[in-house]
């Protein structure tokens, strides 16, 4: 079978620097790769990329997303492809709520109405797993919340949005213990469905304590320095990058 | 992606049937006295309203227009029809009116609002209202709420005469003259001492005459301890010559009262819309402004709030959205004149497609407006970069013991915001519409969800388009 992603000989530049250089890397169908890395790696720039933020410019290099070349694709049509990206910070918009905001999106991607009660149900549960109050789904979309909130509320949409690929982006950084335990708990309950792979980006090793991994790469400089299992997240809690900065 | 949205004009059908005009009555073109003398005896005026109308009059012929705003060259009153009859009489029935004018009132969604979520409804189509009518509930509070000419002659004919006008006395401008002279149609409201109405009133104008003039009246008295909200609505069809709008509204809020006064305003696209609003406060009273400009080829309107009473209160909340050939000049006046007042302005200006939005605020504090406070809050967001967007805010303070703020921000949508918003699946049209209503939600938060609903519909509206 295809890969779900495969990326090869990507050189991606902002502002006409490139950050990243050479990039390979495939992930298959319902599998969590773990790319990790020193601050400044080019990590989120990775992210940004496959999610077609326009001020990242691929200047050479394939982009495979279920088996479709996506570098023309505007970003809500490589969200219907099925990508997904949990925003550092995401911004905070007045006048809709989070549950009508995630209800638009369904729609949007589905092309159908939802049904509300069933819809309903569905929110309530995964409001649950993250722990978040019933009543954050009526207030509105990100408008102060704190950042841990924010956080959560990112995973509740994709939890609720059930993308074949979530980018989740530093999505544990400033966060306390407690909140991390949390959005690892929503991120295991995405992996449950078999069907959703996963690219967690992160420099630290504290959202993967609890999550099963497939694969490992590490990124230094924007290059792919090493690629391995969940083995390597283990040695880089232990020994942190110096190993792989010396490549 | 695109780098540059290109987002199309108002699709404004819904606003922009009309009607061939089956007049009883149309005015000749222009402005002279045997103009008015027509209008005067038309509507079977009172002597003292004759001689206010040929006063006005004089005073319009030698007061300058005004030199300091958006142009208004293409207004020639020399072919403004100031008086348009339309085919019937006022009801009190919406099936004895006219199927026409009923059906352009139904499409607004006038009367099915009425039966949800109003304790009165008043509809007027041209120079005259069609339609009043009051709930009983309403009525057995005692509230009044009439057309101007009725009152005119019945049990509140002193009271119209006294109030007539002396906020915003035929002097005050050239196009306050103008209403002063030729003014018709528009709404009474009374509500008695101690008299809370819980549900608002509307009123609905609708221009559908070609070349014509609407200058209605809302007079608003609200006694001591009681409240009110109003809400006003208006629209017209398109032409390709001038339409004008010159109403005037008075408002009187007494001690402890509060009244809310909320308007929607979508004039058509030639409209000159110049409208003056007032608001006289008394002790511990409060004037609530609710603002949406959304149509009109040019506007000028400031409502004023005059806080003549101890620890009197005005808030101003406003939107402005000035599309492609929009000239929208908006904002408000305070004048603090007692101790221990307060007012506040929280406005937001949108631009898009070369049009040109303007603030323009004025905030007076009295020596004798100790310990008063003032804040003014205005923000900007151009779509695009040939539009404009501008603030002009003055302050004139005359004592020391005052507290004023301004903060003034003008900025674009964000890039990463359109991409936040994308990134879920929702189109760039629909995403930018997204953060427009939300940079809104400052008015949006403040209306009856229905007005909310058609305010965001608006929105979307104007930022409806494609990508190139």
């Amino acid at each position: 079978m295809e890969p779900l992603l495969k990326i090869q000989g990507l050189n991606v530049s902002v502002d006409d620097n490139e950050i990243l250089h050479d990039l390979n890397l495939t992930v298959g169908r319902g599998e969590t790769h773990v790319l990790m890395g020193p601050n400044g790696a080019g990590k989120s720039t990775l992210g940004n990329t496959l999610m077609g933020n326009p001020h990242y410019k691929v200047t050479a290099g394939t982009i495979f997303f279920n088996g479709k070349n996506i570098e023309d694709l505007s970003v809500n049509e490589r969200a219907k492809e099925g990508l997904f990206m949990s925003f550092q910070s995401p911004i905070e918009v007045p006048g809709v709520s989070l549950s009508n905001f995630i209800r638009t999106a369904l729609e949007q991607r589905s092309g159908k109405r939802i049904r509300l009660w069933d819809f309903k149900k569905e929110i309530e549960q995964k409001l649950k797993v993250l722990d978040m109050d019933p009543s954050y789904a009526d207030r509105d979309l990100n408008v102060g919340f704190s950042g841990g909130e924010k956080k959560k509320a990112e995973i509740l949409q994709m939890l609720m949005l059930k993308p074949s690929l979530a980018i989740l982006d530093e999505t544990d950084s400033g966060l306390d213990v407690d909140a991390v335990r949390t959005v690892s708990s929503g991120v295991r309950e995405f992996q449950k469905d078999k069907d959703g792979a996963l690219l967690i980006i992160t420099h630290s090793t504290r959202i993967l304590e609890s999550l099963h991994v497939d694969a490992t790469h590490v990124l230094v400089n924007g290059h792919i320095v090493e690629d391995g299992g969940a083995e390597l997240v283990d040695e880089i809690n232990e020994k942190g990058f110096t190993r792989f900065e010396e490549k | 992606m695109a780098e540059k949205t290109y987002v199309e004009d108002i699709d404004r059908s819904m606003y922009d049937f009309r009607y061939d005009e089956k007049d009883a009555y149309r005015i000749e073109e222009g402005l002279d006295p045997s103009i008015v003398e027509q209008i005067s005896r038309e509507k079977n005026d009172p002597e003292w309203m004759h001689d206010f109308r040929m006063k006005s009059l004089e005073i319009y012929n030698h007061t300058k227009m005004p030199d300091w705003g958006p142009s208004i060259e293409g207004l020639d009153m020399a072919h403004i029809a100031t008086y348009v009859r339309p085919n019937t009489r006022m009801a009190n029935d919406w099936d004895a009116v006219p199927e026409e004018i009923k059906d352009t009132f139904e499409r607004l969604g006038i009367p099915q609002a009425e039966r949800k979520s109003l304790a009165g409804v008043g509809a007027q189509y041209d120079s005259e209202l069609v339609y009043h009518n009051v709930q009983d509930f309403a009525e057995k509070l005692g509230v009044v709420y009439s057309d101007i000419e009725s009152a005119l002659r019945g049990p509140y004919a002193d009271m119209i005469k006294d109030h007539f006008m002396k906020l915003v006395p035929p002097t005050d401008h050239k196009f306050a003259a103008l209403h002063g002279a030729v003014w018709s149609g528009g709404s009474f409201v009374y509500v008695p001492k101690g008299v809370h109405l819980e549900i608002p009133l509307q009123s609905y104008f609708r221009l559908n005459a070609k070349g014509a003039g609407q200058f209605e009246h809302t007079l608003i008295i609200v006694e001591d301890d009681a409240y009110l909200h109003f809400i006003e609505g208006c629209s017209a069809p398109k032409y390709n010559v001038a339409n004008l709008h010159a109403g005037c509204v008075e408002l009187f809020v007494g001690k402890n009262s509060t009244l809310r006064y909320s308007t929607i305003e979508n004039w058509s696209k030639n409209m000159y819309n110049l409208n003056t609003k007032r608001a006289l406060v008394q002790e511990g009273g409060k004037i609530e402004w609710v603002s949406g400009s959304f149509g009109s080829h040019v506007s000028y309107l400031y409502p004023m709030s005059v806080l003549a009473g101890r620890g009197a209160s005005s808030e101003f909340t406003g939107v402005t959205f000035a599309g492609h050939g929009q000239n929208l000049d908006t904002g408000c006046k305070v004048v603090h004149n007692a101790p221990d007042t307060t007012s506040v302005v929280n406005t937001r200006s949108i631009s898009k497609s070369g049009g040109i939005s303007t603030f323009r605020s004025a905030v007076v504090i009295n020596p004798q407006a100790k310990n008063s406070k003032s804040s003014t809050s205005c923000q900007s967001l151009m779509l695009d970069s040939e539009s404009r967007s501008d603030t002009i805010p003055a302050m004139d303070v005359k004592t020391q013991q005052a507290d004023v703020g301004h903060e003034a921000k003008i900025g674009r949508i964000s890039d990463d915001a359109v991409f936040y918003l994308m990134s879920r699946g929702l189109p760039e049209d629909d995403a930018r519409a997204l953060i427009v209503s939300g940079f809104a939600d400052n008015v949006g938060k403040e209306l009856p969800l229905e007005y909310a609903v058609e305010m965001n519909n608006l929105i979307r509206l104007e930022m409806k388009g494609t990508n190139g």
